[in-house]
């Protein structure tokens, strides 16, 4: 069984759907800025995939993969100033403690 | 500005201004301010009127106020300005002669009143109201100084506020009058809409388009009685006349002024004004004239009949002013003589109704009672009162060669003339009634015995100096119509205007011939009634200059005066000689006669019917309105927000600030909407 564009979506699929149920069920906020950077991680296999597969001749996929890489790095950089600070402010991490922006 | 017309209203009102800014308080200069303005109102409408006697054209000076669109003729302007014509010359001269006799009556009668200068104040304003009424171009104009004279009614009515019932009255006048003001309302909107113009110039040469330029369910009949509605309630006809004997708890000069002489004649102006509007009406299937005449009749007996039974002096008074009006408004509906008889009657009926008023004025200023039972013998007391007060009653029966004769006989001959037999007869019985009842007010009032502990004694002379000039009046006034002299309706009358009959008979017969064309250009070349039929005017104006020449006849002022000495000699035998017992007259049939006189005591129980009507049918109707509106229609609103704010209490909930219940709702959207794309879309 040769390794095709179907085995590269399927991990992919999988990854996704490791970092939504993590998302939905981390309690830690750093954990779930784990889940998100796989879902990101996820999306860059699928352009990376996609590229070598259909436009084999064309950089596109890549290059834009590398961008994401860029971002998500500051993102993490950024939601973890923002954890750290919430630290600071409450105590705790805990996403259920963080309630504030309510009714 | 040509003419110097419009002057006469503004000095009133410049007096009123000056009051008003600088004299609200002042005892003394207040009222003087007043005085001068009106006479010198008095001066010019004088040298006006002498101006008229010898130019009898029609002088207009007016300038554009509003440009209106709309209307089946496209833009019309409203005009404001002066209208100056004998009918004009002539209510000048009786507004402001009156008027003047009334500052000065009240210069006495008002002396020890501590809002004199409030009173005067009023009476200004009052005077350049009706003046700006009575020199009206237009409809609009004349509806505008309408709604100022009956807001100056209001307020004069009401001028012992402290009193219960004249805050009552002058809201029921004001009210009354409101009811008949908006069906003139409506009737001056149907004329504009449909002619394009309101100007009394202008309408004689248009009314005739009617049957083409009106829509087809609108008769020209029913737009003459809408404008006629406006002179039921100002002019107090029936079944709008509630209003006027209450209106005596204002001051009693001001009943004389407002509520005898000028105001309420104002209704019998109106129609006279626009009477070519009436007059045309009687080619359309409702005929206004026929209305009018038998609603004057009505309130002619109605009133007089109330007026026998009353025993208030100023009430008494009232409802002889409401059976005057009731004879000028059914002179009004008895054709162009009548016209000319009306307004001759509301002439000199100004001048000794207002004589009376004063003279009672003069009599409760003296003994400080209403009620004519309590009065008696006061010819001796006050002899100048009294004397004039005789001339007055003298004048109102129809004694030649007094003022009221002229007039009477006029209205009788003008509805003998347009074969009102039955009119006729009704109204020598009113004629019989008015010296009946004007006597056994005089008799009560001066003759016989004073009542024990009076004190009563002459007015001051700025209080009988009016009534002298009045009763002067109330014997010259109708001097006009003497056989050799130049008659009144020489003066004042109405011509139908030449070619109208023929233009209107066109316009009906294009209006059934092209129903589509109604109130289109189309009518355009029809609206000259002048070009319609130049061939004819010759005749028709000679036929017009005869129909306006009064002439006298035995058959009419002998019977006339028959029936006013009659009257006096009825009153005589009762209130005089005391002969004849009113309890015997009352008995003298039993039950009819006792009723009759019960029903008349009571006014015919017209305010208690009003009243039932209005607290038993029109309240509760109200009430079941009132609850549609707060259950139904408030409930239904209350629902509304009960509903929103329940579901927001429940809906809130989902906004937890939980960020992965978000995430989870976000998710889950997002499959559900997936599978509805690849399933349903797809």
């Amino acid at each position: 069984m040769s390794v095709g564009l179907t085995q590269f979506l399927g991990l992919s699929a999988l990854l996704f759907s490791i970092g939504i149920f993590g998302l939905l069920t981390r309690r830690n906020a750093v954990g779930l800025l784990m889940a998100t950077e796989l879902i990101l991680n996820s999306v860059n296999l699928n352009l990376v995939a996609f590229n070598r597969f259909v436009h084999p001749g064309a950089m596109n996929g890549q290059i834009f993969t590398l961008f994401t890489i860029t971002v998500a790095a500051g993102e993490a950089t950024v939601a973890l100033a923002l954890v750290v600070s919430l630290f600071r402010a409450k105590r705790s991490v805990m996403v259920e403690d963080i309630n504030a922006m309510k009714w | 500005m040509n003419s110097p017309t419009y002057l006469v209203p503004l000095l009133p009102l410049a007096a009123f201004v000056v009051n008003f800014l600088f004299f609200r308080k002042n005892k003394h200069l207040a009222p003087l301010i007043s005085v001068a303005g009106v006479a010198a109102a008095f001066g010019l409408s004088l040298y006006l009127a002498m101006g008229v006697l010898e130019h009898p054209q029609p002088v207009v000076d007016s300038f554009k106020w509003l440009d209106v669109a709309g209307g089946t003729l496209g833009n019309f302007t409203i005009k404001v300005g002066t209208l100056l014509d004998p009918l004009c010359a002539l209510m000048l001269l009786v507004v402001t002669a009156v008027s003047l006799l009334v500052h000065v009556y009240s210069l006495g009668y008002m002396h020890d009143d501590d809002g004199i200068a409030r009173f005067f104040m009023y009476l200004s304003l009052f005077t350049f109201s009706m003046l700006g009424l009575v020199v009206s171009p237009n409809l609009y104009q004349m509806y505008i100084f309408w709604e100022l004279v009956g807001l100056c009614s209001y307020l004069l009515i009401g001028y012992y506020y402290k009193k219960p019932e004249a805050n009552n009255a002058c809201k029921k006048a004001f009210v009354v009058n409101r009811v008949g003001d908006f069906g003139m309302f409506l009737g001056i909107l149907f004329l504009t809409y449909y002619l394009g113009t309101s100007d009394f110039q202008e309408l004689p040469a248009k009314i005739g388009a009617w049957p083409v330029l009106g829509p087809s369910w609108l008769p020209l009949g029913v737009v003459a009685l809408l404008l006629f509605c406006g002179a039921v309630g100002k002019s107090a006809q029936f079944p709008l006349h509630i209003w006027l004997p209450d209106a005596m708890e204002g001051p009693t000069p001001v009943s004389a002024l407002i509520h005898a002489a000028t105001m309420v004649a104002a209704g019998v102006y109106m129609v006279a004004r626009t009477y070519v509007v009436f007059d045309a009406s009687s080619f359309s299937s409702v005929n206004a004239p026929a209305v009018v005449a038998y609603v004057g009749a009505f309130t002619s007996i109605f009133a007089a009949t109330i007026a026998c039974t009353q025993f208030d002096i100023k009430r008494v008074l009232a409802y002889s002013t409401l059976s005057q009006l009731g004879y000028m408004v059914m002179a009004l509906g008895a054709g162009g003589l009548g016209m000319t008889a009306g307004m001759f009657h509301l002439f000199t009926h100004a001048f000794f109704k207002a004589l009376l008023f004063l003279g009672a004025g003069s009599v409760i200023h003296a003994v400080h009672s209403n009620d004519i039972r309590q009065m008696g013998g006061l010819l001796k007391k006050m002899p100048v009162t009294g004397i004039t007060f005789l001339i007055a009653c003298i004048a109102i029966a129809g004694i030649p060669p007094l003022a009221g004769f002229f007039s009477k006989d006029e209205i009788l001959m003008a509805l003998k003339e347009a074969h009102l037999d039955h009119l006729y007869t009704l109204a020598s019985c009113v004629a019989f009634l008015t010296a009946f009842y004007m006597f056994r007010l005089f008799f009560l009032t001066f003759t016989g015995n004073l009542p024990q502990g009076s004190h009563a004694h002459e007015s001051p002379t700025s209080m009988t100096f009016p009534l002298v000039m009045l009763a002067l009046m109330s014997v010259v006034a109708g001097w006009t119509s003497l056989p050799h002299g130049k008659n009144f309706g020489h003066y004042i009358h109405y011509e139908r205007p030449a070619g109208m009959a023929e233009q209107w008979k066109r316009s009906e017969a294009l209006a059934t011939a092209h129903p589509s064309e109604r109130g289109t250009a189309a009518a355009h070349p029809i609206l000259d009634a002048a070009e319609a039929s130049a061939a004819h005017a010759p005749e028709e104006a000679a036929e017009a200059e005869k129909s306006h020449a009064f002439e006298w006849d035995p058959a009419i002022y002998i019977p006339a005066t028959g029936v006013g000495l009659l009257g006096i000699l009825l009153a005589s035998v009762m209130y005089l000689f005391k002969k004849l017992s009113p309890d015997t007259l009352i008995n003298s049939l039993g039950g009819l006669t006792r009723g009759i006189h019960k029903l008349a005591y009571n006014k015919y129980y017209i305010d208690e019917f009003y009243a039932w009507v209005v607290y038993k049918v029109y309240f509760v109707f109200s009430k079941g309105i009132a609850w549609f509106d707060r259950h139904v229609v408030d409930g239904f609103m209350n629902g509304l927000a009960w509903l929103s704010q329940a579901s927001g209490g429940v809906l809130k909930r989902t906004q937890s600030g939980q960020v992965q219940a978000y995430a989870l709702a976000f998710v889950l959207g997002l499959t559900a909407l997936l599978v509805i794309v690849r399933n349903v879309l797809f």
